[in-house]
């Protein structure tokens, strides 16, 4: 797993001290909130509704168990016993008091982590694919490509003033599971005659303005990567609109100037700045690939695994919901949901983070990872290991086999929490999944994304949800906007608005009939939502929420 | 669209905790929404709000909230405030948890 260099752990450190001085003196007087303010959220640390909000930074969403083991210590003596895992593979702190953080922060140095945020227009965390290195599908761990990237821009000093702040996201596999289409660049692992590339996609972003990523280069070698990458930075740093906040991601400047326009001046920049990036850039790639080498597997029998499988049924049920297959066939990737019935999405108490952490350090090779479909992942695990460490999770209430069903939904913290809220999304989540769950409807209801956000900003990807709801404040009200047949693969696409909104009392109702109308109209049971969705459009679905209006359109 | 009569309180976040805050008629910050001071003019706020604003040493993010007053009590008219006053609704934490524990 990938370590921190001797300079970065000096560096946290030094923050670190640096910022308990800052709060001391915010505290005596000294320093102004005005003064305060950009110092504390450069530390991660923001001013929510009821209490401070301190946010950990979880690189690739990568833990260890003493990492894990830590934040359960931190949730325990500073906070209220849980944290609140992301969509941007963090974990969020909702209680602490501004004296106890820079004790916060020595805890996390303590195992290598911060909470040092990336802010201001420069090119943020790469982010990759939660089941890098361990998927069967992918062509290589995308990791190590991500790292390049990161250390490349980091620093790099032409874009310290971009237009806006730049998100790169890659995946190495054909099935996406890094939402790449709604980044300002998307990367994807190719082969091609048996040499590796990216495919580079551009412009895509949630928010405001949601946009679905173009391919701008189907085949970009790895020699040219670097190069090609700034020379796509750099015509934005150029022609992006700096006149606007909102209109300065690269997504309106594609939008604005057309694909084939970027793609010609891409290709120019390209020209000048291929010869500049050479074997140093190689080598660098190599060292960090070393940093990320697979877990030493073990082989052994699986028979056992394949008698339990058989003999419980609860057991498979979950094996068949919440593991996907390893790229070694002994192995399994196993998905921990934060999502049971009823539970916020995400939240993990103190005591089930040192579950998992036990379990991560006996069973699975110590490697833990955060989803941003706020779920934890155990990459490696061995298939005999599989039975043992289900009874060990479900001690602890963490084997919910729900994961891609419709209890399995994402969240932001909305009005609950988040400052900049217009409406709450916890409890329409916790209504949904326990709604369904009551009705025994969530096996035949099969695969289907929910995703909600408590305001534009679209923290919880509800433009991409197959169900997308968008918490909205109407006059003073809760008003929840439904979207239909988002995407976030690599079919992605942003969803259909149905039309008005619903109130907190309605949008459970609304959803229902939501499902109703999908179960009526599937061809059978291996028809998910999303291919019923795709096949007979939104009116059916608008037909069911809004009744009355097509009655008043018939009477015009 | 409510025609209740509209009221302002001054309320900020606590320096060092965070929680929710509110002035109360002696110039104290108090936690208790029902203690706060209810200004009927929105003048008479303004002016007390530039006061309390300069209290950087307890207060963060200094602003006026709409409430009304309905038998006797404070109530926010914004269900915003109205998770300020209480807590959020997932756990029993916040005001409400305090609340409980009187
Ligand atoms: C509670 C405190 C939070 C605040 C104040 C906050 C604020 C914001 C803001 C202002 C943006 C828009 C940034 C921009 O485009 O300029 C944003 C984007 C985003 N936030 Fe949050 N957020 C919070 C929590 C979260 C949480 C808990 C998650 C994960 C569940 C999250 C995930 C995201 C993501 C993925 C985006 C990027 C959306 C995009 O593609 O444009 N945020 N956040
Ligand atoms: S979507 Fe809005 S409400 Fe939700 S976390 Fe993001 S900023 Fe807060």
């Amino acid at each position: 797993m990938y370590k921190y260099s001797d300079f970065d752990s000096d560096f946290v450190r030094e923050r670190n001290t640096q910022f308990r001085a800052q709060v001391a003196r915010r505290i005596s007087g000294a320093l102004s909130e005005d003064e305060f303010k950009p110092l504390r959220l450069m530390n991660g640390v923001y001013l929510q509704l009821h209490a401070y909000m301190l946010r950990v930074a979880i690189p690739y969403g990568t833990l260890n168990s003493a990492q894990m083991t830590t934040l359960a210590h931190i949730a325990e003596r500073w906070d209220k016993g849980y944290g609140h895992f992301t969509t941007r593979q963090n974990i969020q702190f909702n209680w602490p008091s501004l004296s106890d953080i820079p004790d916060i922060l020595d805890a996390l140095a303590s195992v290598d982590m911060h909470a040092i945020q990336t802010s201001g227009n420069t090119i943020r965390n790469v982010t990759a694919d939660h089941f890098a290195g361990a998927a069967a599908d992918e062509v290589a761990d995308p990791r190590p490509y991500a790292e390049w990237i990161r250390q490349w821009s980091t620093d790099h000093p032409e874009f310290q003033f971009l237009p806006r702040k730049f998100k790169i996201a890659v995946t190495g596999s054909d099935n996406d599971r890094a939402v790449i289409r709604a980044h300002d660049i998307g990367l994807q692992l190719v082969e091609q005659a048996g040499k590796l590339g990216m495919r580079v996609i551009i412009g895509g972003g949630l928010g405001r303005t949601p946009m679905i990523g173009k391919v701008l280069e189907d085949f970009v070698p790895l020699s040219d990567l670097l190069a090609y990458l700034e020379s796509v930075v750099s015509v934005w740093n150029l022609i992006g609109r700096r006149d606007n906040k909102y209109k300065a991601r690269i997504k309106i400047t594609v939008h604005e100037h057309g694909l084939d326009d970027i793609r010609a001046r891409v290709a120019e920049r390209f020209d000048q700045l291929r010869g500049q990036y050479q074997d140093a850039a190689l080598q660098l790639l190599d060292q960090i690939k070393s940093h990320f080498a697979p877990p030493p597997y073990r082989s052994g029998s699986v028979t056992g695994f394949d008698r339990d499988y058989r003999a419980n049924p609860v057991f498979q049920s979950w094996i068949d919901t919440n593991t996907v297959a390893h790229k070694n066939p002994e192995y399994a990737i196993v998905t921990i949901s934060l999502k049971a019935h009823g539970q916020t999405p995400g939240d993990a108490t103190a005591q089930q983070m040192r579950v998992i952490a036990d379990v991560a350090k006996t069973l699975a090779h110590d490697e833990i990872r955060i989803s941003h479909e706020q779920n934890v992942i155990l990459p490696h695990v061995h298939k005999s290991d599989l039975f043992a460490l289900w009874s060990a999770l479900k001690s602890a209430g963490l084997a919910t086999a729900n994961i891609g069903l419709i209890s399995d939904i994402i969240a932001c913290p909305g009005m609950d929490y988040c400052a900049l809220a217009t409406a709450r999304s916890i409890p329409v989540a916790q209504q949904i999944a326990q709604r369904f769950d009551a009705l025994e409807l969530e096996r035949d209801i099969g695969p289907i994304k929910v995703k909600i956000s408590g305001c534009i900003n679209a923290c919880g990807h509800h433009h991409v949800g197959h169900i997308g709801i968008l918490g909205l404040d109407r006059a003073g009200v809760e008003n929840y906007q439904i979207t239909l047949g988002g995407d976030a693969t690599e079919t992605a696409r942003v969803g259909d608005r149905t039309g008005p909104g619903f109130s907190a009392d309605a949008i459970l109702p609304a959803i229902e009939r939501i499902i109703d109308t999908y179960l009526a109209l599937r061809i059978d049971r291996d028809e998910p939502f999303i291919t019923t969705y795709r096949r007979v459009g939104l009116a059916p679905f608008q037909a069911a929420l809004y009744p009355q209006e097509r009655g008043a359109h018939a009477a015009e | 669209m409510s025609r209740k009569p509209i009221f302002k309180v001054i309320t900020a976040n606590h320096l060092t905790l965070g929680d929710v805050i509110y002035l109360d008629p002696w110039g104290a910050w108090v936690r208790d929404l029902q203690s706060a001071q209810v200004f009927d003019s929105p003048e008479r706020a303004q002016s007390r709000l530039e006061a309390a604003q300069n209290q950087t040493d307890v207060a963060v993010g200094v602003y006026l909230a709409d409430v009304h007053f309905i038998d006797g009590a404070i109530q926010p008219a914004h269900f915003r405030e109205a998770f300020r006053a209480t807590g959020p609704s997932n756990y029993d934490h916040g005001k409400q948890q305090q609340a409980n524990h009187v």
